[in-house]
């Protein structure tokens, strides 16, 4: 008898009106919690590529609306740091929060990129076998769904987005050129591009100016800058004048972990940076 | 609308070959319907009579042109090398072949109304539970579409989930064609064994041998080749058409930009077995036959040389090459059959070597290179403004 009521209870329980089963939850697109100004939490993450530790417990915070640059030898980690922030790879152990309620390490790629969380390549990657104008039009931020994609039409205002995402990267007279014959630094731009047509809260960019000419260099330098403020940056690059021009605060990885963290004069002067910096051009 | 305006202009612009279907379309539509046309109304014997032979015989090239635009839809567009695709065809075959088998009835040589023949050869008492309800016609065509359609849904799920791409997909395409032909020889599945299902009279109570059914039959297959041919366009030339695109070009960066790639690769190979499907439950009754041999990797194979030929990602292409390359078999087959898989490997090594871009890569080069000749007017907006952007930007 016992039994029976408690078997009805689980029922009822089970059955109650006034909720609905979480499988049955829609999704909900979650809006990022700033409220801590901290936009991006990685906290102990750990990670070894076959007993190679790639990541070592590492703690790196990034404030919103800032402009962070990366920067440390071949094999520090920074890479492998995007990895993770974008769900390519899980790490060993540690979490990683965006904003203080968006846990990154239970998302898919996709689901971090419509999170707002944008990536660049360390090499340019862009639809090379369709147009400028394509690939930016790929990269709308609009329901990517496979029906909706099939039905999909360009508002005027999409439109107008992409002539003014066009601007911005300088790629007006190219909208039609098919993305594989531009130059390498226009691919360069092309992806940055691709990325603001997203709208996306924080911007990872691996070695943004490889491989550029002064000039060119120049205008990405510029074009970082505007975009820090409004949407946060992370970059990741090697040129250290370039990232002198454009950094605020520059954090130094070393085998995995945080070396040092400050403005550019700080970190230069820092004797474990220069220790492990002249150690090894010595 | 001038929103809709100005994406013309962008399709145009980008001047891709095969970028129009229509005029292909139309010019099909036209030679089937004078193709009937002279095989109703002409006598035989007159020059201008085309024979119910020549008619089967296209309308079995239509079929696999049908099989190629499926294969062409997943590896051109989207890079998914499959060398299966002819199980697809085969089931799509096998589930029209069991319909055309119950309406036999009691007509087989056993004169069993129930059993079709080869069962009663087996000493079977009762149909097997997956034949029934294969004699109702419209049972028979949700059969069509649903066995490879799931088959393709599962097969893909489990295939690009776990990020299985390139040779290894291509391998495992293959072994599923393979270990289904094995399955389907066997006299145990039920489907006819090595012989497979044939003898068929009649479908729908038309006469299979009589010319208004075989014409009948020719036509519906051009139908539904321009159907799939001008759907295939309608979806290359969507957004998703281009996702599909950017995910044969860089995966990963199609993901970052938050689109669930394999979601878009499943849909796409249901949608091309499903085509395939189609083509095979066509060809069965024209042909007359099937059995597992359809199943076997070379037919799949051979599939993707049609494709390659007739220039892959360039959907009028992949019919183009299907019907080309078929023509020159039945003609090689009839002078020195031994020597067609060799003409085909030369075929493919030199169309691989030479032409990249298949034969309809070769039309729009030698219509560019014409164009060039001429001064101004052939030179006109798309490459001279090119040029200038090409100056502008460097």
């Amino acid at each position: 008898m016992n039994m029976i009521t408690e078997r009805a209870d689980q029922a009822r329980e089970f059955f109650r009106p006034d909720q609905v089963w979480p499988f049955l939850v829609p999704p909900q697109q979650q809006s990022v919690d700033v409220s801590k100004q901290v936009l991006l939490y990685i906290e102990g993450v750990n990670l070894s590529f076959d007993g190679f530790k790639a990541l070592n417990n590492l703690n790196l915070y990034i404030n919103d609306g800032e402009l962070r640059c990366l920067i440390g030898a071949n094999g520090a980690g920074k890479t492998t740091l995007m990895d993770v922030v974008t769900g390519k790879t899980r790490p060993d152990t540690g979490s990683v929060y965006f904003g203080s309620n968006i846990n990154l390490l239970e998302h898919s790629e996709d689901e971090i990129a419509q999170l707002g969380i944008g990536r660049k390549f360390q090499k340019p990657t862009v639809f090379e076998a369709q147009t400028v104008f394509d690939n930016l039009e790929l990269a709308l931020k609009s329901n990517k769904g496979v029906i909706a994609t099939l039905l999909s039409r360009l508002s005027p205002t999409e439109l107008l987005r992409i002539d003014e995402v066009l601007q911005i990267i300088g790629l007006q007279d190219q909208r039609f050129m098919l993305a594989g014959a531009l130059s390498h630094g226009q691919k360069q731009w092309l992806e940055i591009g691709m990325l603001l047509m997203a709208d996306p809260r924080l911007l990872l960019v691996d070695e943004p100016v490889a491989g550029m000419t002064p000039q060119e260099t120049e205008r990405t330098a510029e074009l970082l800058t505007s975009l820090a403020g409004e949407r946060t940056v992370i970059v990741v690059e090697h040129d250290m004048e370039f990232v002198r021009s454009i950094a605020r605060t520059v954090t130094v990885l070393h085998q995995g972990s945080v070396l040092a963290e400050g403005s550019m004069d700080q970190v230069q002067n820092n004797k474990d940076v220069i220790e492990v910096y002249l150690g090894e051009e010595a | 609308m001038s929103t809709s305006g100005m994406l013309q202009s962008v399709f145009k612009d980008r001047g891709q070959p095969g970028g129009r279907v229509m005029p292909f379309v139309i010019i099909l539509l036209v030679v089937t319907v004078l193709a009937s046309a002279l095989n109703l109304l002409t006598p035989e014997g007159s020059a201008l009579h085309v024979s119910t032979y020549t008619i089967t015989l296209l309308g079995k090239y239509l079929c696999y042109a049908m099989l190629a635009l499926a294969v062409d839809v997943v590896w051109g567009y989207c890079g998914i090398l499959s060398l299966g695709h002819g199980a697809f065809f085969a089931l799509g075959g096998y589930a029209m072949g069991m319909y055309l088998m119950r309406q036999i009835g009691d007509r087989g040589v056993y004169g069993n109304p129930l059993l079709p023949d080869f069962m009663v050869f087996l000493d079977w008492q009762e149909l097997p539970w997956f034949w029934l309800g294969m004699d109702q016609f419209w049972v028979a065509m949700i059969m069509v579409l649903l066995v490879p359609g799931v088959l393709a849904y599962v097969f893909g799920f489990l295939a690009f989930r776990s990020r299985v791409t390139g040779v290894y997909l291509s391998i495992m395409t293959q072994a599923l064609t393979y270990a289904l032909m094995l399955a389907f020889f066997r006299n145990e599945m039920g489907f006819g064994g090595n012989n497979g299902l044939t003898d068929f009279k009649d479908i729908l109570g038309f006469d299979l041998q009589s010319d208004t059914t075989r014409i009948v039959l020719f036509l519906l297959t051009a139908g539904f080749l321009c159907a799939a041919l001008l759907t295939s366009h309608w979806i290359m030339n969507s957004r998703m058409g281009k996702v599909i695109l950017a995910v044969r070009d860089s995966e990963a960066r199609t993901r970052f930009i938050g689109y669930k790639t394999e979601t878009y690769k499943v849909w796409l190979f249901v949608y091309s077995a499903v085509i395939a499907a189609i083509a095979g439950a066509l060809y069965v009754p024209q042909v007359g036959i099937i059995n597992p041999g359809e199943f076997s990797p070379i037919n799949s194979i051979e599939v993707v040389i049609w494709v390659a030929v007739g220039g892959r990602g360039t959907l009028i292409g992949a019919v183009v090459g299907a019907l080309l390359v078929n023509y020159a078999k039945t003609r090689f087959t009839a002078i020195l059959p031994e020597g067609w898989l060799f003409m085909l490997g030369a075929l493919f090594v030199l169309v691989t070597l030479y032409l990249p871009k298949g034969l309809i890569g070769l039309y729009s080069q030698l219509k560019q290179q014409l164009g060039a000749g001429k001064p101004a007017a052939a030179g006109t907006g798309k490459s001279s403004s090119a040029a200038k952007t090409e100056g502008a930007g460097a």
